[in-house]
């Protein structure tokens, strides 16, 4: 019987992946983006399970929401990573640094 | 109808003043002087229709308030004017000599790129001595006295290029401070002990203040009243130039000479002695403050004549014989002649004002040159300046029939009956002081004045060649001056000193009245005592000064030299003016830098710039070279912080909470 707690793990599995690649990536800032999104569905994960399991449809809904959200962000994010390369000829993580005192 | 007067007589001078002090350059050199004179002429005219007011048709005297500046609890700062006769005669004394002053300055400044300033600093400095002498509080009075002190700082320091005149205009006025500090206490004083400032009110209250005590220094008590009147007293020595506080006056000498015959010889410098008159209601109250203030100007009037005597500047010569003559006036003061003092103040103003003019003629005549030992046999050159300055002298030595002589003859005659003051030290000092100080004075006057005008000219031929009277602008004013120096004791001895000319504006306590002891005994009018002149021991000392003086500089002109050696410590002694200089300077003044360079550079450089300005803003630049080490600018450090951060804080929710 696979209960709440399964779908929890693999929610936060998901959760720690996406910060590993966050962490650890330091080539390319597409896999940055893609890493937020990866972090946002785990959320998403956690809220489906939790809306079956106290039987509350409120959670699908905010899903819905997050998912919407999510889309128009990565739209966003692409956007200004396309302006970001016309101006750097480059999306490497490693040379975006201008933030240091 | 009279306020519009005292108005007109305090506002014209300002008025003249302001416009030519602010618009000099648009009314040119004759606007301002014609406009600063004929305000003085009528402050001068209006001042003697109150006189004469006052004086002939017996006029009561008046204690207007004005204006009210501010009242702080209960305590009124007005603006007002109380004129009696004391105050009446100083008008009239102060307008006139300025008046003088304001004419024979346009001789003596012609060249003078300064020249409107100059008559807008005189009419300026007129402004603030009437409105002393015309106060009718301690507020308004202080204004004055330290407004006098600015136009006198700035007058000394006229010729502001002058190396000695900066330093000269400095010392005045620091010294001047340390009596102003004096007589600030005194006046915080009387209001902590009356709780007015109003000089009837305090006057009113003076009985009680002289009952009551105060501790000054823990376990001494004082009476309140003597504490006031030396504090009050201490004040008048900065401004009258007492010793030990004489100090700045020989040097104020470096101002221009029309400035130091009206400021630092007739008028400014004698507020000390018109102050502590004018107080004396409260001095009357306390015998200890009077014994101060007699031995304080015995000794100046005594040890400040000899210096005259070995001085080779002109104008210092005249200057150290204006410290004398305010000795003697303290000390008439001090033995409760208020009005032998204000009555030499008069007579000295004339024939003080006279001399240092003539002095400015033969400095003018002689191209600015000032060394006695380089001028001789002026008379032939300058004859109507020759018999000012003989005038002048003779009154300064109390010449008999001279304004000086009845002046000084009669001081000394009430401070030789001054026996109240006891048979001990503080009389005999006194006493003895002004009776020796004669002497001095007539032979440092006729040493000028041989040295000057008589025997050999010891100039050089191109000086001689030029030499010749000046102008009708220089020597009208001495001619005026010289007339009341010569005869105006004649008809004023007895009514100032003997016939109560004052009325209430002084007050003196039966018991220390000399003045109406001599009036009884003494006094059978003008023409009686100028003919009882040889019984005064005075006349004979004034006498033989002179004739020392004659044989000294005239006669025997290598004997001097011959005195000096044989008591050259004394001479040194003299020369160096009792080493006040040295210990004011050296002393005070050397380690008061001293302090203040210690302050400026440990405390404002070291401490306040060095450790607690920039030191604060080189701690946070170290620090933040420290933190900036944190910040690699790269997003996966922030959010990887942020990360950590987020699971701290969880973690302690979680499990601590």
């Amino acid at each position: 019987m696979i209960g709440l707690h399964h779908y929890l793990v693999v929610s936060a599995m998901l959760f720690v992946l996406s910060i590993a690649g966050i962490v650890l990536n330091r080539r390319n800032l597409i896999l940055l983006l893609m890493c937020i999104e990866l972090m946002l569905l785990a959320v998403n994960f956690n809220f489906i399970a939790f809306s079956r399991h106290l039987g509350d449809d409120t959670g699908q809904v905010f899903v819905f929401f997050i998912l919407t959200v999510a889309a128009a962000e990565a739209a966003i994010g692409l956007a200004i990573l396309v302006v970001l390369f016309r101006n750097r000829r480059s999306i490497n993580v490693q040379d975006m640094n201008e933030m240091k005192g | 109808m009279m306020l519009n007067y005292y108005l007109i007589i305090v506002l014209a001078p300002l008025a003249a003043a302001v416009i030519a002090g602010l618009f000099g350059r648009q009314i040119g050199r004759a606007g301002s002087h014609w406009l600063t004179i004929l305000a003085v002429g009528i402050s001068c005219a209006l001042s003697i229709l109150v006189l004469k007011a006052m004086f002939w048709d017996g006029a009561a005297s008046e204690n207007i308030s004005l204006y009210t500046w501010a009242v702080t609890d209960g305590l009124h700062m007005e603006v007002g004017f109380l004129v009696d006769r004391l105050t009446a005669l100083m008008m009239v004394v102060v307008t006139f000599v300025s008046l003088m002053v304001h004419i024979y300055t346009i001789g003596y400044m012609h060249d003078d790129p300064g020249y409107q300033r100059f008559f807008s600093y005189i009419s300026l400095f007129t402004f603030a001595m009437l409105m002393l002498v015309m106060s009718n509080n301690f507020l308004q009075l202080f204004f004055g006295w330290e407004a006098v002190g600015l136009v006198s700082y700035l007058l000394i320091g006229f010729w502001f290029k002058r190396e000695s005149a900066i330093f000269a205009n400095l010392k005045a006025f620091l010294v001047n401070r340390v009596g102003d500090f004096g007589f600030i206490l005194g006046i915080a004083a009387v209001v902590m002990f009356s709780g007015s400032l109003d000089y009837a009110i305090v006057f009113a209250a003076a009985e009680n203040i002289a009952g009551q005590s105060v501790e000054v220094v823990p376990g001494s008590m004082w009476n309140a009243m003597t504490l006031i009147c030396i504090l009050l007293f201490i004040g008048a020595m900065g401004k009258s130039a007492q010793a030990p506080l004489h100090v700045w006056l020989p040097d104020s000498m470096e101002g221009p000479t029309p400035i130091s015959a009206l400021i630092h010889a007739a008028t400014m410098v004698t507020a000390g002695i018109f102050m502590v008159a004018r107080m004396s209601p409260l001095f009357e109250l306390s015998e200890t403050a009077l014994a101060v203030v007699i031995t304080i100007g015995a000794i100046t009037a005594f040890f400040m004549g000899l210096l005259g005597i070995v001085q080779n500047d002109i104008k210092r010569v005249v200057a150290y014989s204006t410290l004398s003559q305010l000795g003697y006036m303290t000390v008439a003061l001090g033995a409760s002649a208020y009005s032998a003092a204000i009555f030499h103040l008069m007579t000295h103003a004339f024939f003080k004002a006279l001399l240092f003019l003539a002095a400015g003629s033969v400095i003018i005549a002689m191209h600015h040159e000032q060394d006695i030992r380089k001028m001789g046999g002026l008379r032939k050159y300058m004859p109507i300046t020759y018999w000012t300055a003989l005038v002048g002298s003779l009154a300064l030595i109390g010449f008999p029939g001279s304004s000086g002589f009845f002046s000084k003859d009669l001081l000394i005659e009430a401070v030789k009956e001054s026996h109240w003051h006891g048979q001990g030290a503080v009389y005999w000092i006194a006493y003895l002081s002004v009776l020796l100080g004669v002497f001095v004075t007539a032979l440092y006057s006729f040493r000028m004045f041989f040295l000057v005008f008589h025997g050999e000219g010891r100039m050089d031929a191109d000086t001689k060649s030029h030499l010749h009277e000046t102008p009708w602008v220089v020597t009208a004013p001495l001619i005026l001056l010289a007339v009341p120096s010569a005869l105006i004791g004649w008809f004023t001895a007895g009514p100032v000193l003997f016939e109560g000319y004052f009325g209430t504006a002084i007050v003196v306590a039966p018991e220390h009245d000399v003045l109406r002891h001599l009036g009884e005994h003494l006094w059978h009018g003008s023409w009686a005592l100028v003919k009882h002149i040889y019984v005064s021991p005075a006349f004979w000392l004034a006498a033989s000064g002179a004739l020392v003086a004659w044989f000294l500089y005239l006669r025997r002109p290598e004997v001097p030299a011959m005195i000096e050696a044989k008591v050259s410590g004394l001479h040194q002694l003299l020369v160096n003016k009792y080493y006040f200089d040295d210990l004011y300077i050296k002393g005070f003044a050397f380690w008061g830098r001293a302090f203040g360079r210690f302050l400026w550079q440990k405390g404002d450089q070291l401490i306040i710039d060095g450790v607690l300005v920039n030191g604060t803003a080189r701690t946070v630049g170290k620090l933040a070279d420290v933190m900036r080490q944190l910040q690699t600018g790269y997003l996966y450090t922030y959010a990887f912080a942020m990360i950590i951060g987020l699971t701290a804080l969880l973690s302690w929710l979680i499990w601590f909470r």
